[in-house]
């Protein structure tokens, strides 16, 4: 197991008191799997990726464990997480573009990048690296502004693989893009696993139809907790949570149209994660609610290597 | 919306504590003067007393009355600063919003103004045309000083104004048939409003601070005292060597308190504006 | 209804203007009484520079907009104009001033539309503007920007052009930044605005959206028409190749993209501009090839 994250809890200091981001979420990534992390604004998936890597200022580390290739991370030491950054997990941040410091070119970055992580540049590895995804060496001479927004993505993509990570973090690399890039740069990560770069990957995203063209598997997340993992087949065709199943029923396709199907969204909103209610967090939206739903169901496995948290699911 | 701006306001410490310095200087710089039966500058007492129950602040090495000094210094303190910082507030503000809302040729003009009016040395323009002019009254004083610090918040206004002329509220606005001044009013205005106030903190500050350098080298008004006045009559006949602590310490803490209040007041009127800020 | 004829937008950059940017060249499409036209296109293809000269907050450089017929700039009562045609925009919270409730956006359109309308009155135009977007006024009324969703303020920007009795409604890009499970009721929205009769004019870089909602797509690149025409014709057997891969490119649930590689291989068919017909090129540059379907010609860009 690559990735093995346990009852992980993560709350945001706010001046009106904790916000309940991530509560209590337990699952794992196996070797070589690409599992798309897919979620609403608020249901913690950002969060989520950005624990794995660096809690900021406002983020606590309030219970749960996360073992990268059976060694614990200690989340909340900044310090003693430097030894996992870039050499075992690596983040490609949404805003690429800005991620690379304007004053430097690139190549000069990159030595600077790895000098700080005491490894030697290996620059013929670097320039191959680069020529995976379609750029030339001579980027390595130029500076950030001289690239596009596209070039700019990859070159970040390369350098966060740069060191064979075990995990790869995309937070939501995609959504910025052109529908015609957005396929480029998803391939490209794909290629990145399927060469052995990146041993696992995590691809966070909003857009479950994006995610589904290269993930193997596909978790969902609600309010702060995982509702739904399954293959990307299975979750896409016979997703079990009622959330998952509406949420995927009101994705418009290329060829549905209104006055042939009338898709309907889900009405309600999610709760608050300052004072969650107790029992599923779905449990107002959901057509399905009874008694049961006020007790939190358990993340369970209701077929091989598909779980749902839902009552009903069994 | 208004009452409810009065409402927080009413209830914002900062805000209130602010209000109330200034208003007790205000007040005392109106109203104290009318205390005295001599002038300011009238030698009233003996020389370099230190604070008594008849010269609650001391007297100067000349023996004048540093309490009477202090009041009537604060009205013309006030005078200066509220006049020069009015003025170049709102030269300010027009130059600046027209020039960031109107862009194009306008704006190009506009900026070109204010770069010439800000590179021109200040101090020195308004020593000539203090000294050619002869002026010696704090109304024209006031205006020198409004019409040559304005640049400055111009270019401040104008960069705001640029960032929130593209907003798709102002778009909106031109959308629900608004016009132009009232998209600047109502809707540009209102989000910098804590901004333009602290602009007018600035300026009415430096107002008073270029004043008293106008005071120093003998081209303020010849009649009557400001607080910069007595600070530098205080320096230059060695107040602090001498000891007279009285005769400074009045003068700077003055300044002092009515700059420091006006920006505790800016802070209070943020949170006041801002109702993210309000419900921290 | 509305019809554009030849219009292009040229920027002016560089020192004093002596750069020209073109961002839209001759462009000419209708959109009709109850139609949905979406407009297609990738960034800087032109499509929002067209939606903002449609609602006049750009000017226009060359061709003629008009409204039935008239010239809209030559309305020179902007008002009279915008009681006709409104814009809702992609990001909701930028749409309202942070520092005033949200419901100012309707306080603004009594203001400036109905000045003597009374109260009570109002207040229940506004109610039932609010309940058509499927609002409930309780929730929404009295609160401020950062306290609604981005679909509630949304759909109040919506209900807000609703309360004038507009006839066009330009969409830019109005559901781009919405959750998944709220974006489809507003899309719904739009397709009950249509049956009222409203003539819309959706502008989006999603495919799948425009293909759900509209009559009439019109599929933009560098500021040219490469495409357009019935939605079904332009999806269904898309005759640009650009227009191909970028369907090609569209993430779809059940097909992943391998398997739709094969219709990738474009290059060799032939330029369907140039196997039409020398009668059927009725509109400069584009060719109809099959009734109200016409396409750009593709050899022109290979070169």
């Amino acid at each position: 197991m690559a990735l093995n994250v346990t009852d992980l809890r993560v709350y945001y200091r706010t001046l009106r008191g904790e916000v309940k981001a991530l509560d209590g979420v337990t699952f794992s990534v196996a070797d070589g799997e690409i599992m798309g992390l897919a979620g609403e604004s608020g249901s913690g998936k950002s969060t989520l990726a950005k624990s794995l890597i660096r809690l900021d200022g406002r983020m606590r580390h309030v219970g749960g464990t996360v073992e990268l290739d059976g060694a614990a991370m200690p989340l909340s030491d900044d310090d003693a997480m430097d030894e996992f950054r870039f050499r075992k997990v690596s983040l490609i941040p949404q805003y690429s573009m800005s991620a690379l410091n304007p004053t430097r070119k690139i190549g000069r970055m990159v030595g600077e990048l790895l000098d700080s992580r005491g490894e030697r540049p290996d620059r013929a590895e670097l320039e191959r690296r680069l020529e995976l995804v379609g750029l030339s060496k001579d980027v390595l001479d130029r500076y950030p502004i001289e690239l596009s927004g596209g070039m700019k993505q990859r070159v970040v993509m390369v350098v966060s693989t740069l060191l064979n990570p075990s995990l790869l973090i995309a937070d939501e690399v995609t959504s910025a893009l052109d529908v015609s890039s957005q396929k480029a740069v998803a391939t490209t990560l794909l290629g990145f696993r399927d060469r052995g770069l990146v041993t696992s990957m995590m691809v966070v995203t909003h857009d479950i139809s994006l995610v589904y063209q290269i993930a193997d598997s596909i978790m969902v997340m609600y309010a702060g907790r995982l509702a739904e993992k399954a293959p990307a087949d299975v979750l896409v065709t016979a997703p079990r949570h009622p959330y998952t199943q509406q949420l995927v029923s009101a994705l418009p396709e290329v060829g549905v149209r209104y006055e042939d199907r009338r898709l309907a969204g889900i009405p309600g909103s999610p709760p608050s994660l300052l004072k969650p209610p107790g029992g599923c967090r779905f449990r107002d939206r959901c057509p399905l609610a009874f008694d049961q739903c006020a007790e939190q169901p358990p993340f369970a496995e209701v077929a091989p290597g598909h779980l749902v948290a839902c009552w009903k699911a069994e | 919306m208004r009452y409810e701006a009065l409402h927080f306001a009413l209830r914002n410490r900062k805000l209130v504590a602010g209000t109330v310095v200034i208003l007790v200087f205000l007040v005392a710089g109106l109203a104290g003067p009318l205390m005295f039966d001599h002038g300011p500058n009238d030698y009233v007492g003996p020389p370099m007393a230190a604070p008594s129950g008849e010269f609650w602040f001391g007297t100067t090495t000349f023996g004048q009355d540093v309490f009477a000094q202090f009041l009537y210094g604060l009205r013309a303190t006030f005078l200066v600063g509220v006049l020069g910082g009015v003025l170049a507030a709102a030269v300010g503000m027009v130059v600046g919003f027209v020039a960031g809302y109107r862009g194009g040729w306008v704006d190009e003009l506009l900026t070109m103004l204010t770069n010439i009016v800000l590179v021109l040395p200040a101090l020195v323009v308004l020593l000539i045309v203090n000294a050619y002019l002869g002026v010696r009254s704090i109304g024209v004083q006031a205006l020198f000083i409004g019409l040559t610090s304005w640049p400055w918040a111009a270019r401040a206004i104008r960069a705001q104004t640029f960032s929130l002329r593209s907003r798709d509220f102002v778009d909106l606005a031109r959308l629900s048939g608004v016009r132009t001044p009232r998209i600047i009013l109502r809707e540009i205005a209102p989000n910098m409003s804590s901004y333009l106030f602290l602009t007018f903190i600035l300026l009415f500050g430096s107002a008073i601070l270029i004043a008293a350098s106008l005071d120093f080298i003998g081209l303020g008004p010849t009649e009557g005292v400001s607080l910069g006045l007595m600070l530098n009559n205080a320096a230059r006949w060695s107040a602090l060597q001498l000891g007279l602590w009285w005769w400074f310490i009045p003068p700077g803490a003055g300044i002092t308190a009515i700059v420091g209040a006006l920006y505790v007041m800016n802070v209070g009127l943020d949170e006041v504006f801002n109702p993210k800020l309000r419900e921290m | 209804m509305l019809k554009l004829d030849g219009v292009s937008k040229v920027y002016r950059v560089g020192a004093f203007g002596g750069r020209e940017l073109k961002a839209v060249s001759d462009v000419s499409f209708e959109v009709g009484e109850g139609e949905v036209v979406s407009l297609i296109g990738e960034s800087g293809s032109g499509k929002s520079t067209l939606g903002r000269m449609i609602l006049r907050l750009a000017s226009v450089s060359g061709g003629t907009i008009t409204l039935d017929g008239r010239d809209i700039t030559s309305i020179k009562d902007r008002k009279e104009y915008y009681r006709q045609v409104q814009g809702v925009f992609q990001d909701p919270f930028s749409c309202y001033n942070p520092v005033f409730r949200a419901d100012r956006v309707f306080a603004m359109i009594k203001e400036q539309y109905f000045p003597r309308a009374g109260a009570d009155e109002w207040r229940k135009r506004v109610e039932g503007a609010l309940e058509s977007v499927r609002l409930d006024p309780g929730n929404v009324l009295g609160k401020y920007p950062h306290q609604l969703s981005g679909g509630q303020l949304q759909r109040m920007l919506i209900a807000r052009a609703v309360l004038l009795d507009i006839r066009l409604l330009v969409a830019d890009e109005i559901i781009s930044m919405l959750d998944a499970s709220t974006r489809i009721d507003v899309l719904n929205l739009l397709a009950d605005l249509r049956a009222r009769g409203l003539g819309i004019l959706f502008v989006t870089h999603d495919l799948s959206l425009g293909n759900y909602v509209s009559d009439r797509t019109v599929v933009l690149r560098h500021g040219k028409i490469v495409e357009m025409g019935r939605t079904d014709l332009v999806f269904g057997s898309p005759a640009h190749p650009y227009t191909r891969s970028l369907l090609a490119s569209v993430p779809r649930l059940h097909a992943k993209w391998t398997d739709a590689e094969m219709t990738d291989a474009v290059e060799d068919v032939p330029c369907a501009y140039h196997e039409a017909p020398q009668e059927s090129r009725t509109r400069p540059g584009l060719a109809e090839i099959d009734s109200d379907h016409y396409v750009a010609c593709a050899d022109k860009e290979k070169a």
